[in-house]
């Protein structure tokens, strides 16, 4: 039951991951974009990791993904902006094409399975695990990516700012 | 038992989904008729008694209305804009505590579909969810108002959301859990948050105006500016579709305000009158008493918007960015800092 439910979401994810690649149109790749983002929230719940299923449902559904839909809607590409491209860049993408599919084979080629990993508590995705492993054990990098979130506002700040001089 | 839990959950989720949607067609009704004594008008009389009819024929005059699709437009996403407006406005109301468990038939119901201990986030999610809806509406429409309306729906979420979520982290301070169904029997009797997160829920008060898109945060549809904003290209169902999960998403708005700061279903003496009428008829009286608190809210929604005109854009993201988000970070530091000394007494 498990098992078959989680790779029908895995087909799910992997198919709308597809669709975004697929679509010519930039506003429906964001919009399959935001299922494939969806069907990760069901391998969270899948996992019992509520907290960060929810987090996910948030920050990348309910944020990040419209302010991609915003941009996108505010420069209104036409489906014939996006598809002329000249020969060189044509060639270019089937090169680095083959180096990816080249690497993907290589790697699955030096692939060994590894021992299925067993949870040692079911709720070590809840919320009151999560922040206490978050504030003792990893509390370090925790502190680290805060500041590097800090540092990543400051600077979108600074753009944003108007040039003194010149105003 | 599974069977039986399947049902019982079966039958409350249909009960809920009827409340709402009956709640959200007599908000229309109250909406006209609130409006009507502002302005010193009668407001709608004519069909039943008093208007009581008014809504069954308003939802009849929508349905037989002529369905007029763009030509220009994308098909799918024209239909799928109104649709996720009225799916993202019903699934919010799972995780609310509607009151204390019910006796019923000797088994103990609980009135609430779901405890998910992440309840605030959850409905945090649906809030940043429902924006979708206008923004596929407005962008499908294809034309230059309806995405303008888009644009400032998913703006003014945004801005809005992240205030709202900044008071939240001040009430979960103070009451250490994300559950709904704790945070209510923490304000058992009159011990209501409100009491110890005043600006905290002013906070969350005005950015509920905001992200329900209600006066005078109306902009994504303003008329003065945008002919229709973001449903100027729909008609009939489509159009109520919108209408209807605006007034779902305020009911919904009341609900959540009534349970994170007003008590929910608590009221004082609520123990006296528990033990006076038994496990069944006691919990169905705090049932009631939440209702009422939503009713309260749904006026004071309608109150305002009859009131208070509609505000500038610049002043809109003025006061989200530069006087609430600010409010909201003082009120954590405050939060922690009381919790701290109180802690340490």
């Amino acid at each position: 039951m498990s098992i078959s439910l989680f790779y029908f979401v895995a087909f799910l994810s992997i198919f709308f991951a597809l669709l975004v690649i697929f679509a010519k149109n930039p506003v429906h790749s964001v919009l399959y974009l935001i299922v494939t983002f969806f069907t990760f929230t069901i391998h969270y719940i899948l996992l019992n990791a509520q907290f960060l299923a929810i987090v996910n449902f948030i920050v990348y559904m309910g944020a990040i993904m419209v302010l991609f839909l915003f941009v996108l809607m505010l420069l209104n590409l036409n489906e014939s902006q996006g598809t002329s491209k000249s020969a060189i860049v044509k060639m270019i993408g089937v090169i680095a094409g083959m180096c990816l599919v080249i690497t993907l084979v290589g790697s699955l080629k030096a692939l060994h399975v590894s021992d299925p990993l067993v949870l040692q508590t079911q709720d070590l995705g809840l919320v009151k695990n999560l922040g206490k492993v978050l504030f003792s054990k990893f509390l370090l990098p925790f502190e680290v990516s805060s500041l590097l979130l800090l540092s990543a506002m400051v600077g979108a700040v600074l753009l944003a700012k108007k040039d003194i001089k010149q105003a | 038992m599974e069977l039986a839990f399947i049902i019982e959950k079966f039958i409350l989720i249909t009960v809920i989904f009827s409340v709402s949607l009956g709640v959200a067609a007599y908000s229309t009704l109250a909406e006209r008729k609130i409006a009507g004594y502002l302005q010193d008008r009668v407001g709608p009389s004519r069909a039943g008694w008093g208007g009581m009819f008014q809504p069954l024929a308003d939802g009849l005059k929508m349905f037989f209305k002529e369905e007029i699709i763009p030509a220009e437009s994308s098909k799918a996403l024209f239909i799928l804009g109104p649709s996720l407006a009225l799916l993202t406005a019903c699934i919010g109301s799972a995780v609310i505590p509607w009151g204390q468990d019910v006796l019923i038939a000797d088994r103990l119901v609980s009135l609430q579909v779901t405890d998910i201990n992440v309840g605030i986030l959850y409905i945090f999610g649906v809030v940043s969810l429902g924006v979708y809806g206008i923004m596929i509406g407005g962008w499908a429409s294809n034309n230059k108002f309806s995405l303008m309306g888009a644009v400032r729906a998913a703006s003014q979420s945004i801005s809005y959301e992240i205030p709202m979520g900044l008071s939240i982290i001040a009430l979960l301070l103070a009451t250490n859990t994300l559950s709904m169904k704790e945070i209510a029997e923490q304000q058992h009797g009159a011990n209501w948050n409100i009491l110890y997160q005043p600006l905290g829920f002013l906070i969350f008060l005005v950015c509920s105006f905001a992200e329900t898109n209600r006066t005078p945060f109306d902009l994504p549809e303003c008329e003065t500016e945008l002919v229709g904003g973001y449903h100027t290209e729909y008609s009939g169902f489509k159009m109520g579709a919108f209408m209807f999960a605006e007034y779902l998403n305020m009911f919904l708005a009341s609900a959540v305000m009534s349970t994170l700061y007003f008590g929910g279903y608590n009221y004082p003496g609520m123990d006296w009158v528990n033990e006076m009428t038994g496990p069944t008829i006691g919990p169905l009286i705090g049932m009631g008493v939440l209702f009422l608190k939503i009713f309260v809210f749904i006026f004071f929604f309608m109150w305002v918007r009859w009131t208070v005109p509609r505000f500038r854009y610049d002043q809109l993201m003025n006061l989200g960015w530069k006087i609430l988000i600010p409010l909201a970070i003082a009120n954590i530091v405050i939060t922690g800092v009381v919790i701290t000394f109180v802690d340490k007494l």
